[in-house]
């Protein structure tokens, strides 16, 4: 009895949920903006909506909400409906949230937030020759042999050479040190490039050290070898939590070189509990910040608090300039909501090929036909604790 | 006369596990041709079955050997790591997509069975608590093994290296499995068809073994080591024997769900993934198969269906995963289903 109890208590807990998870979808759409008046685009893309890396895939699920809402309240010809699904960052699930949209009827893609899944779905995507770009998606073999498959990012491998290129172009440094991370993706290609390109052009390495998951917490080995050999220059190319222990770690021993960060590094500001005074002087290249004092970025950077209550990310941008690229490239190419996905694709890739992009993220933005986007990076460099732009 | 009855209703139950197995595929394949098939369910068609063997390969380790193992996942990912980079490396010589896959999961199956063989003989001398624990920090170094190994593929062959890329390729070669970054750029050759196919494969290679005089050794060192020992059973062959067998199919799983994706990390096949088919095997019952393969197939399916809960899609996976557990455990529930059995009517009027 007491059992049959347990199941029914069990049960009617099952049931509550289903009457609270049913109005999620609703809910997730709030605003009256995202209502999009008459036919529109089916525009849909997965991302780590939980777990460990919901932090990249909610942003870039926000930043890109801002945009369609924007979009539809404005009116026109071409109006958005946006579909996020999440995809854990795990190529598996990733397949079967874009197999979901697929049967949702999704026309045009945003691929997957994250590397790993994107090149798992942006198979797909070619298969079924449903276009996408991905906003943050930054790993080569996202787009490699992929026609139809494009990256409003900068690819990790342009990272590390953007880097040595702009050090060596403004003698930042001559004896540089680079301490990376070897189990993480992103540091490691930005690492390959770097020292490929800092061999081309002649820039001297003197300490190359690393360090992985579970022994990210101690620099001193990594500093001292940097420190005993004189590097004047220490390039970091990692997102910004190991990378702030890193400078307080520093300041401790008195090691004082010039530091140069990647886009991961966007954020170390507002992370809490962070001096932001040890941040002092580091430079990094970063297609977005928050604190630019331009009309665009100052307006999208207020409606995302306001909605979100916290600073939009670089995942966020890359997100909202998506579909702005989309909204571009569509009436451009004159599209309309009931066209099929293939009929859409060869349109789309016929225009972003073609096109030149003002956003967030960059200005005059363009691709090329293996879907590799082309952008100035931005130097920027912290001052009294804002980003101020380099040069 | 009583043994006659029992060897019937094993034989009966056996190909009723085959029949649905079958039915299921012929179901699939009509309704996937006629195009009624959401490209959802069609998506994870190749999972599920990867999940299924991989539920029944445990099941003979859980249910029938009776040794609690946490680390399966770690045979699964041996063999897509090893299957993968033979289908690569073998991709220009063999132009059949199923060929290719057969050949891949027989190399998977083949390592796997040599590191759960390897990994076998020091493990199977422990006891329960002790080999769920040492099985457990296996799967952790399998994992770690993978998410710092390197394989590179050129004209002269296959290059190893570990920690970091030292593969030193030729012109024209490239990476297999780069470190934490895992496998990229696999053919897709998995398919449905093949995947039924091993399923099929798994269920005689196992109905067999637990069939025969080895199974029965088996089940008799499950039910009480002491007794087998004195009766002269060799305790350690006949656990080396199940447990190798289950990783050798554990591999060819893992092959056949590695090369539906077209990329696959190390982490991947971590100790939440074997806890996942372990939970397949529990509820599906210890030693029952045709439990495991519809365990399998319904919780893969079932995260995907909750996906309309969006953000409590987990929660309610995992309420529901609790009640089920409650409703096939409850014995109201047990007695219920029972009545409405035929068989199990038969079996109480002999008994009385």
């Amino acid at each position: 009895m007491k059992k049959l109890l347990c199941l029914a208590l069990a049960a009617t807990m099952a049931l509550g949920l289903c009457a609270c998870g049913g109005d999620t979808p609703s809910s997730s759409g709030d605003s009256e903006g995202t209502k999009p008046q008459g036919a529109a685009f089916k525009l849909g893309g997965t991302g780590p909506l939980t777990g460990p890396a919901a932090i990249y895939g909610m942003a870039a699920k926000n930043g890109a909400q801002i945009a369609v809402d924007e979009i539809n309240a404005k009116g026109g010809e071409v109006q958005f409906e946006l579909r996020y699904e999440d995809d854990v960052h795990d190529a598996e699930k990733a397949v079967n949230a874009y197999n979901t949209l697929k049967d949702w009827g999704m026309q045009i893609s945003l691929g997957s937030v994250t590397s790993k899944p994107a090149e798992a779905t942006s198979a797909e995507n070619n298969a079924d020759r449903i276009f996408a770009l991905t906003p943050s998606a930054s790993s080569e073999a996202t787009i490699n042999g992929k026609d139809n498959v494009f990256q409003m990012c900068f690819m990790d491998p342009n990272q590390g050479s953007a880097s040595a290129q702009y050090i060596a172009e403004k003698k930042l440094g001559t004896k540089i040190a680079v301490i990376w991370k070897n189990d993480d993706v992103y540091s490691k290609g930005v690492h390959e490039t770097f020292l490929a390109k800092a061999k081309e052009l002649n820039l001297e390495i003197v300490s190359d050290t690393t360090f992985a998951d579970g022994n990210d917490t101690d620099f001193s080995v990594q500093l001292a070898d940097a420190q005993s050999k004189g590097a004047d220059l220490v390039f970091l190319p990692m997102y910004y939590q190991p990378a702030a222990l890193i400078l307080a770690q520093a300041k401790n021993i008195n090691y004082a070189p010039k530091w140069f960060g990647v886009d991961g590094m966007d954020g170390i500001l507002t992370m809490e509990g962070f001096d932001a005074t040890l941040a002092e002087g580091v430079m990094l290249l970063t297609p977005f910040n928050a604190d630019a004092s331009d009309e665009k970025t100052q307006a999208f950077v207020k409606t995302y608090q306001e909605k979100f209550g916290e600073v939009p990310n670089q995942f966020a941008a890359d997100a909202y300039d998506c579909v702005y690229a989309y909204h571009e490239a569509l009436t451009n190419a004159k599209a309309t909501p009931d066209m099929d996905a293939a009929a859409l694709c060869d349109l789309m890739m016929k225009e972003f090929t073609s096109m030149t992009f003002s956003g967030l993220t960059g200005t005059d933005v363009t691709w090329d036909s293996t879907g590799a986007v082309s952008k100035g990076p931005k130097g920027m460099v912290i001052e009294n604790g804002t980003y101020v732009g380099l040069d | 006369m009583k043994n006659r009855i029992r060897w019937n209703k094993t034989t009966r139950n056996n190909y009723i596990t085959y029949a649905v197995v079958l039915l299921a595929f012929v179901v699939m394949q009509i309704l996937s041709s006629g195009g009624i098939l959401s490209s959802t369910l069609k998506g994870m068609l190749v999972p599920i079955c990867a999940y299924v063997v991989m539920a029944i390969s445990l099941n003979l380790t859980v249910g029938v050997l009776g040794e609690l193992s946490l680390g399966h996942a770690g045979f699964m990912s041996v063999g897509a790591f090893t299957g993968v980079t033979a289908v690569i490396a073998l991709r220009p010589y063999v132009s059949s997509a199923p060929v290719l896959l057969i050949v891949g999961m027989v190399v998977g199956a083949f390592f796997a069975a040599v590191i759960g063989f390897l990994i076998g003989i020091p493990v199977l001398r422990l006891k329960g608590d002790y080999l769920a624990i040492v099985t457990l920090a296996f799967g952790e170094i399998i994992k770690g093994i993978f998410n710092n190994l390197y394989v590179g593929l050129d004209k002269t062959g296959l290059h190893v290296s570990l920690l970091s890329d030292k593969t030193d390729l030729a012109e024209g070669g490239k990476l297999v499995i780069s470190g934490p970054m895992g496998l990229g750029s696999i053919p897709k050759v998995a398919t449905f068809p093949v995947g039924v196919l091993l399923v099929i494969v798994a269920l005689i290679i196992i109905f067999h073994l637990v069939n025969s005089r080895s199974g029965r050794a088996i089940m008799a060192v499950r039910d009480n080591r002491i007794a087998a020992e004195s009766i002269g059973v060799n305790v350690t062959k006949y656990k080396l024997m199940a447990f190798t067998v289950s990783a050798a199919l554990a591999g060819a799983a893992g092959t056949l769900f590695a090369t539906n994706y077209t990329t696959l990390v190390a982490n991947k096949f971590d100790f939440n993934a074997s806890i996942l088919i372990l939970v397949f095997v529990v509820l599906g019952g210890l030693g029952n198969m045709l439990g495991s393969i519809l365990a399998a197939t319904a919780l893969t399916i079932l995260p995907e269906a909750l996906r309309e809960f969006s953000d409590y899609r987990m929660l309610v996976y995992a309420i529901v995963l609790i009640l089920v557990m409650l409703a096939t455990n409850n014995d109201t529930f047990k007695s219920f289903l029972s009545r409405l059995k035929p068989g199990r009517k038969q079996k109480k009027k002999e008994v009385g």
